[in-house]
């Protein structure tokens, strides 16, 4: 798809011939997320849907007690320090922000009176600065009102580096500003074309101004507050126990009418995942478990306890193999896989190919992953309605074959493809992990099938993803041929992840492998793109340079991209819940209820 | 009883406490990992912010002298606080050490109570039918490992028959005697895994020590006296026999401890270990440490009771 034919098709949706929601869908045909969709939509003057609620109690409270369970029970409740998904949960019961995403990747308003929009002039056409208008008459649990200050506060505490907010990725680059009471105008230093970012879903939640003021920077740590929530969300604050509880009651002037309807809410952490499918599924003890990483085989046999259902929300993270661009056997200056090396087989483009070919994700998702791990192309998707038209996959092993023979891979007499003395035996490493080291298995057995000989090796996940300099066996150091394991954007802006392939990004003993790039492949071209992107205006022509980047990827088997793997959840067959893939598990907590 | 003796046992306990801490400190410094580690994984956050947090939080410094500083300020008793949660070591312990008393408590005294009556029953009558089958019974109390028998349990009473909820929840939104009754409902099946698993091993300690003693000479002359049978068995043998299970149990009650761990996962009881079990996986050095101390300081006690306990069974043992 190209840059006009994207311009044809945002015309259709303002006159609308085409629907929002079937332009979002071509747009992740095209391997764009669906926010991204949205975004582009907003920039080009169109006005975000208003999705319609399916919110039917008609009034405050009376629901009882909701019961959710998450396995790994919150440790903090303050935003800003958040770290997993697990602490930006438990915080968003009470903690709000001005606008989070919807399924559809919609921004859906909720300390905001509106989203930004073109058309009333409150986002700039140069994409340097755009204006919040709050919403009026919400209060704090404590009665405070909710103004304009406490979101510039928010913007001043994250971006403080004493503070040592994991939100200040967000905050750090931006201006803020009060405009009047309840509009607050922000200013990018560049044209900014993703700027729904700050304030926004999971990095947005407002925390008060008059609790916090006295605890920003280096004392941060000890505001009480950050144990007892006052926050503007559909739940007051009750108890908290680290790892074990959250539990909140009714706001009596939640600022949405006849919500929430529940008149408290419990989330109990700890355990494991089976038996929290268990509880929702089988025995009915929990209305709703969260981030259910059991194997879809199991999770089908407690389904049929009928008390409830899985629930699968397509989101960003993909599992993929990464091919080693460097010499992992040569050590350079005191480091191996040195960008000043490069590898002396998989550097052929004809072996990649190879291996992409003998990666057989079909099998991988029937056979592992189920409904939880779909097949994909792409690097940058949404598994749900993924079609793609400019990538495809392919497992093929005798294709796989031809072309090793044709690069005069030729095989030797151990059965091993060899080329000039270099021999096709590689390392392939994962964190331990049983899906994991299933799907290792099947790689290696094609890999042999085809003559090439793969060594398979597992590192227990605390070392595997931990950032220790000294251990060789994390996954930045890449000290193998092959690597595998899960990630995704986190946001729903793919920019930041499309970061890992960019040449500066090199992961090295001199930046002490905090460099994103692990594959430490470079790329003049890319990396023209990837700034190019960083600056463009336009945002129709900054979704065709992402497109094009997803593409330069996967095609040049940068990454062999698996299965892409969706939000798994259990949910009581009485309770109705919105779930989003681009936001929290709690982000949409008011409007959830019990069918009678 | 001899205050002297307490303080200089209490004494005593000092260097092997600061041992065990040496110790933990060390290993837990060499272990990899890292409390920050999903800031790294996560593109959307700058590599500075962890940084930052680990130079704040004192990680960068070298081992000897992160120990140093937490024993000074454990000294002055502050137990620092967690990486994980930001919250004083001393709250999280606090917070959770009700429940892990109770439900362990619970437990020792369910199988303190099974256990010395089936034990003492067994031993009168050797090889009776009811000593076949307790002891068949003790036998598979203690081989059964509790991961397994606290599922047994979940799927008959929690999955089958309905009855029993099998997650624990610490708060409870009832009041009189509604409350009770949900607490005992949601802690019956964890003391029964806890207290079975450890009520096997007593009864067959049980009727070992008692059959040694019921052959004693002096049981014997005291039958010879024509004192009744009842009061012979509780007065003469029962309280000698029980000296070796005050011991074992008072040994035993880390290994208890160790146990709940597993079983406070199965219930999600909201115990010290189940703390214990989060903080390691994510490297949370300070509450490791505090939790750890606890165990040690209650391993200590328990020992001190256990000695306290003889010379109330037996005046002979003597204190110096």
């Amino acid at each position: 798809m190209n840059e006009h034919e994207l311009r044809r098709l945002i015309g259709d949706v303002k006159v609308g011939k085409l629907s929002r929601r079937g332009f979002a869908q071509r747009m992740l045909a095209v391997g764009l997320t669906a926010p991204m969709a949205t975004q582009l939509l907003a920039v080009s003057g169109v006005a975000h849907a208003q999705p319609k609620s399916q919110y039917k109690p008609t009034k405050r409270g009376g629901g009882g007690l909701l019961k959710v369970l998450w396995w790994q029970g919150p440790t903090l409740l303050n935003p800003h320090f958040a770290v997993g998904t697990k602490d930006q949960d438990g915080s968003r019961i009470f903690y709000e922000p001005l606008a989070a995403w919807d399924p559809d990747g919609n921004l859906k308003p909720k300390l905001a009176a509106s989203i930004p929009g073109r058309e009333d002039g409150t986002l700039a056409a140069d994409g340097k600065s755009l204006v919040w208008k709050l919403k009026q008459g919400v209060t704090w649990h404590d009665g405070r009102p909710f103004t304009a200050d406490d979101v510039v506060f928010n913007w001043e505490y994250a971006k403080d580096p004493g503070t040592a907010a994991v939100t200040s990725g967000s905050y750090k680059d931006i201006m803020v500003e009060k405009v009047d009471q309840y509009s607050v105008r922000v200013k990018f230093a560049k044209p900014t074309p993703f700027w729904a970012d700050a304030f926004v879903g999971t990095r947005g939640m407002m925390i008060p101004k008059h609790l916090f003021a006295d605890f920003i920077g280096g004392k941060s740590r000890e505001a009480p507050t950050n144990l007892k929530p006052v926050g503007t969300g559909a739940y007051m604050f009750k108890d908290f126990k680290p790892g074990d509880l959250v539990s909140g009651v009714i706001n009596p002037k939640y600022h949405q009418d006849n919500k929430p309807y529940f008149d408290a809410i419990e989330m109990k952490g700890g355990g494991d995942a089976v038996s929290a499918a268990r509880a929702v599924l089988q025995s009915g003890e929990y209305d709703y478990a969260w981030n259910m990483q059991v194997e879809d085989e199991i999770l089908s046999r407690l389904e049929k306890g009928g008390k409830g259902k899985v629930v699968i929300s397509p989101g960003g993270n993909i599992e993929h193999i990464q091919l080693n661009n460097t010499d992992p056997w040569t050590e350079v200056d005191g480091e191996r896989s040195s960008i000043k090396t490069k590898h002396p087989t998989l550097s052929d483009p004809a072996v990649r190919r190879a291996l992409s070919l003998l990666v057989d994700k079909a099998s991988v998702e029937k056979h592992i992953y189920g409904r939880t791990g779909i097949a994909t192309a792409n690097f940058i998707n949404n598994p749900k309605r993924f079609v793609s038209t400019t990538t495809k996959y392919e497992f093929n092993i005798d294709k796989a074959i031809d072309i090793l023979e044709k690069a005069g891979w030729k095989k030797g007499a151990d059965g091993i493809r060899e080329k000039d003395g270099k021999k096709l035996k590689y390392l392939y490493q994962t964190s331990i992990n049983q899906p994991r080291q299933k799907n290792q298995a099947i790689v290696k057995q094609a890999c042999q099938k085809a003559g090439i000989e793969v060594e398979l090796k597992s590192v227990t996940a605390s070392v595997f993803f931990s950032s220790d300099i000294s251990n060789p066996d994390t996954y930045p150091h890449f000290y193998a041929d092959l690597q595998m394991y899960n990630n995704g954007p986190q946001q729903p802006d793919p920019a930041v992840f499309l970061r890992q392939f960019c040449s500066w990004e090199v992961a090295s003993k001199a930046n002490k492998w905090q460099g994103r790039n692990i594959t430490r492949w470079q790329n003049k071209e890319y990396d023209d793109i990837y700034n190019a992107a960083q600056k463009e205006i336009d945002p129709v022509k900054r979704a065709a340079m992402m497109i094009k980047m997803n593409d330069m990827v996967v095609n040049d088997h940068v990454v062999i991209p698996v299965v892409a793997r969706p939000i798994v959840t259990a949910v009581s067959n009485k309770l109705t819940c919105e779930l989003s893939g681009w936001d929290n598990n709690t982000w949409d907590l008011a409007n959830w209820f019990r069918e009678a | 009883m001899n205050r002297q003796y307490i303080i200089r046992r209490i004494l005593i306990a000092i260097p092997s406490l600061l041992g065990i801490s040496v110790i933990l400190f060390g290993v837990l410094a060499m272990a990899p990992g890292d409390p920050f580690e999903e800031l790294a994984t996560n593109p959307a956050i700058p590599p500075e912010v962890r940084q930052a947090l680990r130079a704040k939080f004192g990680l960068d410094d070298p081992v000897w002298q992160r120990y140093v500083h937490w024993l000074s300020a454990m000294v002055q008793g502050d137990w620092g606080f967690s990486f994980q949660s930001r919250m004083d070591v001393d709250m999280l312990i606090l917070q959770r050490l009700p429940v892990t008393l109770i439900v362990i408590g619970a437990s020792q005294i369910l199988a303190i109570s099974v256990a010395i009556p089936v034990g003492v029953l067994a031993a009168i009558r050797p090889y009776s039918i009811f000593d076949q089958i307790a002891s068949t019974f003790a036998m598979i109390g203690f081989s059964l490992p509790t991961f397994f028998t606290g599922l047994v349990l979940i799927l008959v009473f929690s999955i089958q028959l309905d009855w029993l909820p099998f997650v624990y929840r610490a708060d409870v939104d009832a009041t009189g005697w509604a409350f009770y009754w949900e607490h005992i409902k949601q802690s019956i099946m964890p003391v029964i895994v806890l207290g079975l698993a450890q009520a096997g091993a007593l009864v067959r300690f049980m009727r070992s020590s008692v059959l040694d003693v019921i052959r004693l000479d002096y049981v014997t002359t005291a039958r010879s006296k024509g004192i009744g049978e009842r009061k012979v068995i509780v007065r003469h043998v029962v309280r000698n026999a029980l000296i070796p299970i005050v011991t074992l149990v008072a040994l035993q009650l880390p290994a208890v401890f160790g146990g709940a761990i597993v079983t406070e996962q199965i219930f999600r009881v909201p115990g010290i270990g189940s703390l214990l079990i989060a903080a390691i996986l994510a490297n949370d050095t300070p509450v490791v440490m505090g939790v750890t101390f606890v165990f040690a300081c209650l391993v200590v006690l328990f020992n001190l009771i256990a000695d306290i306990l003889y010379g109330w069974l037996d005046p002979r043992i003597s204190f110096r």
